[in-house]
């Protein structure tokens, strides 16, 4: 297909370089420097979509982020898909490919339509939860089919091959858009030596100048910004962010831009010498100052039928022809509130086609504008609107009639002009997205028909942000906001010279949003106001009619003002009309809040490079390559990969879980195990006052633990319930050697200083993690004191090196530090040497192993030992809800220690000392075989009705190869005083377990196996 | 994102390298069993949730490790001040620009009282 509205010369398009691209599946040509939707419209395709909710026809109606409908689904592959892509706003590149996202089977024929029109009259706001309401349980059936009728675009099903990156930056003076106001305020910043960063959104800097007719010291406006970007690029201090959005103002002054550096070259980042580029960068900045200087965005008319394809917004027309040498139609009527939307008669004018007629609400237009169209004989009607469009695929009349515009009525009989376009323009909204961000309520200005922004400390606009549009006088403020961010950022003001701008003469603008209709609102055709979401002027009045008051309500109930353009074509029409219906001024209406983000990101620009390998940094122990080349599985601790078990292959058959830790669990109750406990958090705690220290952070007593012996401490939050436990050993007299669970290590040494530095910073003590410097290996087991005897000449006798001893010595020739300590219940020695040695001694100990049956095992294992024992796991067996007597640990309770420890005034409240707090007891099953679920709820009662009193939990629960049988840790209400009784665990499937309150420690009892 | 100036350090960085860790200027009682069920419930669970100016304590985690205060305006989310572990503030609800120097006995209350 030629391009029948591609005018024969204009336009900033390269007429040589020709694209082609496919829409819809339909192959069509466009050329260098067109957005999709120019070439779209060159290519005369009218209907890009169906709606969102009556499936009715849409076309382009705007040339930038403001466009509700030409939002299509990108991308040639399966992996390369985007959804929600503006056209206004992606650049042609050659084989483009790209789909409405909405039309079944297709945006021509659309089966859905039907239902729009039949159901038309019958979906007001609200009609899907009122339709869909009953019964409650198929909602999520019926939004499925309602989510894919409606069409949203989909994400793609295959990875991104494209990297994206993450860049913090650090300026001045941020300057957002780079119009005449920004290209003025960021030279002016400049030229001060602050560092200034100027961003934009569009594929060329310059905004609204690059369609601008002005002359700029009389030259054309184009070569002002040429010139003034050519300053800019060479200017050490200043970085130019072509194609970069900013999408987000958060708190102090923290703005995200996301830039799109290769989106205009393909659907995937191109090779560059071999290496594939980076597709966005996501640019976290931390400005000094922020010029905002975002311009305004046209708004359209509200009158019936303003949707049919053809309904365009004047500037959207002026841009088309002048950037893109596009017109996009044949006949134009344009109805407008203002002089500067007179652009578009005229432009259409110059080329060569049809201007029918302008319909001018006001009654006496006379300013410059005007005046030129009537020298060239354009009729204008004045006093009037276009009260309706009609067409269906494509706009085929205006009726035009005098209107009331304060009286909201239509005074004149209609007259039916036959044209093919409609442009209409009520004025100008100033862009307050992200002043709003920043929460700044912005201020409504009659003189402006606008909303200004509200600024907060460190931020400025200028220009149409403001709702300042001549020329002249934005360049003027401009260089006045730039030099006022960069002095107040420091930097004294350097002069900038303006261009002289010849100021045209404009009339007043009148305020007109709804157009009236001979019809009232509800019964007239339909006046789209959100043209993405679907909602009408009716709708709006209708939920002003059912008691919708607050503007944030009736965005809510109608879904105006969300999806991907956010309501800036339709909002403030939406709160005029809202005002109109409740007989309030729109500043008391007010605004809906803006929120990032500005126009959609895409996630890889959000994610940068925190994905896959790199979303979670992951830590390793010295010996993790050991484990990996000897099968194991991991498991994740906090960041740590831990071996959780290390299955055997024999014969071509690999164990199952099950099958290795019943094996490792015999090694250690009958040989020896060896455990990687290098995770473990380790604190080193120094200084005089330590040992007062220890004895205010813990339960239990430490004023006579002596060196080389090592005692378990629990420690409890002011709230008297235990938050960690591990083993402290006494290092020196001022020294010790803290440890901590695995995931607690980080929260243990805050917990640490917090008290230290806020408390009691008069106690002279010193804490430092040394986790990572120390790897531990705990080898356990009736063999450990010979497997150990033979790599060390360390005195091993079990009277001089008794339990809860440490040494230090030469482990496989290196110095090391060994506690016996056990956390299995057997003979254990945990051999403490610097990580880098580590490997070492492992490989040193398995070498001399195999004739003791040396098992390596993992975190399962380790857990069914301990649980066999009845030693807990804080954050496991405890929730932040169990105190040390309810662990039955009275014996690590120091009650009369002098000072009052954190957690022990806690322990005396009402509540904790109640006899039937929830307790840690062991649950055997009655039936050996049954392993009970951990979190499985416990009962006394299973026969009681349906509530059923809980009265407890499972907190840990395994098979104990050693003893055969299922067995558990749980907690039950006064459970220290049931041992004994028969407790039952009702399941979801209808099975109730039978299990008896004993003892939790149900290996070894008098502990006699860790003391040989 | 806040940009926060930590007062140990002496330099602006960004709020990833900080927690928070709740209102500042909460004194542990120094005689716990002294308090009534009810005191120590307060001490323990009772914050004061300000619209204005609040102090809050943090914690410089990723950088020197150290708790300092912080007078933030919980609306515009500005932060007025920072100071070190047992410096008083000197913005404060009742003086929003600034209080006296030489407003002694108010030092003394802030650092009595559990509610700053």
């Amino acid at each position: 297909m030629s391009q029948l509205n591609r005018l024969p010369q204009g336009g900033r398009i390269d007429r040589s370089r020709k694209l082609s691209f496919t829409f819809n599946g339909k192959s069509y040509e466009g050329h260098a420097g067109d957005t999709l939707a120019s070439a779209l419209l060159a290519n005369g395709v009218d209907i890009v979509n169906r709606s969102f909710k009556y499936s009715r026809p849409r076309g382009i109606v705007a040339a930038g982020a403001e466009e509700p409908n030409a939002v299509v689904q990108l991308g040639a592959t399966e992996a390369a898909q985007v959804p929600n892509v503006r056209a206004t706003q992606q650049a042609l590149y050659e084989g483009l490919e790209a789909r409405s996202t909405n039309g079944w089977p297709n945006v021509q024929r659309d089966l859905m339509s039907l239902v729009g029109k039949l159901g038309g009259k019958f979906m007001p706001p609200g009609f899907y939860y009122k339709t869909f309401m009953a019964p409650a349980s198929l909602w999520m059936t019926y939004e499925k089919y309602i989510r894919k009728s409606a069409g949203l675009g989909r994400s793609p099903m295959e990875r991104d091959p494209d990297i994206y990156d993450h860049l913090h930056q650090h300026c001045d003076v941020l300057v957002i858009g780079a119009g005449p106001a920004g290209l003025a305020a960021a030279l002016a910043a400049a030229r001060s030596g602050a560092r200034v960063i100027l961003a934009d959104e569009q594929e060329e800097m310059g905004g609204s100048l690059l369609d601008s007719r002005e002359l700029l010291d009389d030259r054309p406006a184009e070569q002002w910004v040429a010139q003034v970007l050519e300053t800019l690029a060479g200017m050490d201090n200043v970085t130019l962010l072509p194609r970069t959005t900013a999408n987000g103002y958060h708190d102090h002054n923290f703005v995200t831009l996301h830039e799109r550096r290769t989106e205009h070259l393909a659907d995937t980042a191109p090779r560059k010498d071999g290496r594939r580029q980076v597709r966005a960068r996501m640019h976290r900045v931390r400005a000094g100052r922020v010029v905002l200087a975002t311009g305004a965005h046209e708004r359209p008319l509200v009158y019936a039928g303003n949707d049919v394809p053809g309904n365009l917004l004047a500037g959207a027309v002026s841009t088309y022809i002048r950037r893109y040498g596009v017109v996009p139609g044949q006949k134009l009527v344009l109805s407008t509130s203002n002089d500067h939307a007179y652009r578009a008669a005229l432009d259409w004018h110059e080329a060569g086609r049809e201007v029918v007629a302008i319909a001018d609400a006001r009654a006496n237009p006379d300013g410059e504008l005007v005046e030129r169209a009537r020298a060239r004989g354009i009729r204008i009607i004045t006093g009037s609107a276009v009260i309706e469009a009609k067409g269906e695929s494509r706009v085929s009349g205006a009726r035009v009639a005098t209107i009331d515009a304060e009286g909201f009525r239509v005074t004149g009989q209609a007259e039916t002009l036959a044209c093919d376009t409609i442009a209409s323009s009520g004025g100008y909204s100033p862009v307050i997205h992200l002043a709003s961000h920043t929460g700044g309520r912005p201020t409504w200005r009659d003189d402006l028909l606008g909303f200004v922004p509200t600024l907060v400390k460190g931020v400025s606009a200028a220009g149409g942000a403001q709702g300042v549009y001549a020329t002249a006088e934005v360049l003027a403020d401009g260089v006045e906001t730039g030099s006022r961010a960069a002095s107040e950022a420091g930097f004294a003001a350097a002069p900038v010279s303006l261009p002289q701008v010849a100021v045209r003469r404009d009339g007043a603008a009148v305020a007109l949003y709804q157009v009236p209709h001979e019809k009232p609102t509800l019964r007239a055709p339909k006046q789209f106001v959100d043209l993405q979401n679907d909602v009408t002027a009716a709708g709006i009045e209708l939920a002003t009619r059912e008691g919708f008051e607050s503007i944030e309500h009736v965005k809510r109930y109608t879904a105006m003002g969300f999806g991907t353009d956010q309501g800036k074509l339709g909002n403030i029409n939406g709160m005029a009309i809202a005002a109109r219906c409740l007989g309030r001024s729109i500043p008391e209406v007010g605004t809906t809040v803006f929120r990032p983000n500005y126009t959609p990101v895409t996630f890889g620009a959000i994610v940068g490079r925190h994905c896959r390998e790199l979303f979670d940094p992951e830590r390793y122990t010295a010996m993790h390559q050991w484990h990996v080349e000897h099968g194991a599985e991991f498991e994740d601790v906090g960041q740590w990969k831990r071996p959780w078990y290390f299955p055997k292959t024999v014969n071509g058959k690999t164990e199952t879980m099950h099958e290795a830790v019943a094996r490792e669990c015999l090694a250690v109750r009958e040989a020896v195990g060896i455990l990687d406990a290098s995770t473990l958090g380790k604190i080193d705690i120094q200084g005089p006052d330590a040992r007062e220290f220890l004895g205010r952070v813990y339960t239990n007593k430490w004023a006579k633990l002596a060196p080389g012996r090592v005692r378990y401490g629990l420690m409890c939050k002011d709230d008297g319930m235990v938050f960690d436990d591990g083993t402290t050993s006494c290092l020196g007299e001022n020294h010790f050697l803290m440890t901590t669970t695995t995931g607690g290590a980080a929260t243990v040494l805050e917990w640490l200083e917090i008290w230290h530095q806020t408390e009691w910073p008069e106690l002279e003590v010193y804490f430092n993690s040394v986790t990572d410097h120390w790897a531990t290996m705990t080898i356990t087991g009736p063999e450990a004191r010979k497997l150990l005897a033979e790599v060390t000449d360390m005195d091993l006798d079990r009277e001089s090196f008794k339990f809860m001893d440490w040494r230090e010595g030469v482990v496989a020739g290196v110095p090391a530090r060994v506690f016996r300590i056990s956390f299995t219940g057997e003979l254990a020695f945990e051999i403490n040497v610097q990580a880098n040695y580590a490997l070492h001694v492992w490989e040193t100990l398995f070498a001399h192993g195999e004739k003791y049956g040396l098992t390596p095992y993992g975190t399962e294992t380790m857990h069914v030992l301990r649980a066999e024992k009845g030693f807990i796991i804080a954050g496991q067996d405890t929730d932040g809800s169990v105190t040390p007597e309810d662990l039955g640990m009275q014996w690590a309770i120091g009650y009369d220690k002098p000072f009052p420890w954190i957690g022990k005034r806690a322990l005396s409240r009402p509540d904790t000392a109640r006899t039937d707090r929830k307790q840690l007891v062991g649950l055997k099953p009655k039936d050996p075989k049954v392993v009970l679920e951990e979190g499985a709820q416990i009962v006394f009662d299973p026969h009681h009705a349906i509530p059923m009193p809980m009265v407890g939990h499972v907190t840990s629960s395994y098979y104990s190869p050693t003893l055969d049988s299922g067995f558990a840790l749980a907690v039950v209400k006064g459970g220290q005083q049931k041992m004994g009784e028969t407790v039952y665990l009702p399941m979801a499937d209808g099975q109730v377990h039978e299990a008896e309150i004993v003892s939790p420690i149900f290996v070894d009892p008098k502990g006699e196996r860790q003391n040989v | 994102m806040f940009y926060i100036h930590c007062p140990y350090c002496g330099e602006t960085r960004e709020e990833e390298e900080f927690h928070p860790k709740g209102q500042a200027h909460i004194a542990r009682p120094l005689d716990p069993d002294a308090c009534s069920d009810e005191e120590w419930g307060d001490y323990l669970f009772f914050r004061d949730n300000p619209r204005g100016i609040h102090h809050e304590l943090w914690v410089h985690a990723v950088g020197c490790r150290k708790f300092f205060n912080v007078t933030r305006h919980t609306v515009t989310y500005e932060i007025l001040e920072t100071y070190k572990m047992g410096e008083q503030p000197s913005i404060t609800a009742e003086h929003p620009e600034g209080r006296p120097t030489d407003a002694v006995d108010q030092q003394a209350s802030l650092r009595d009282g559990v509610r700053a």
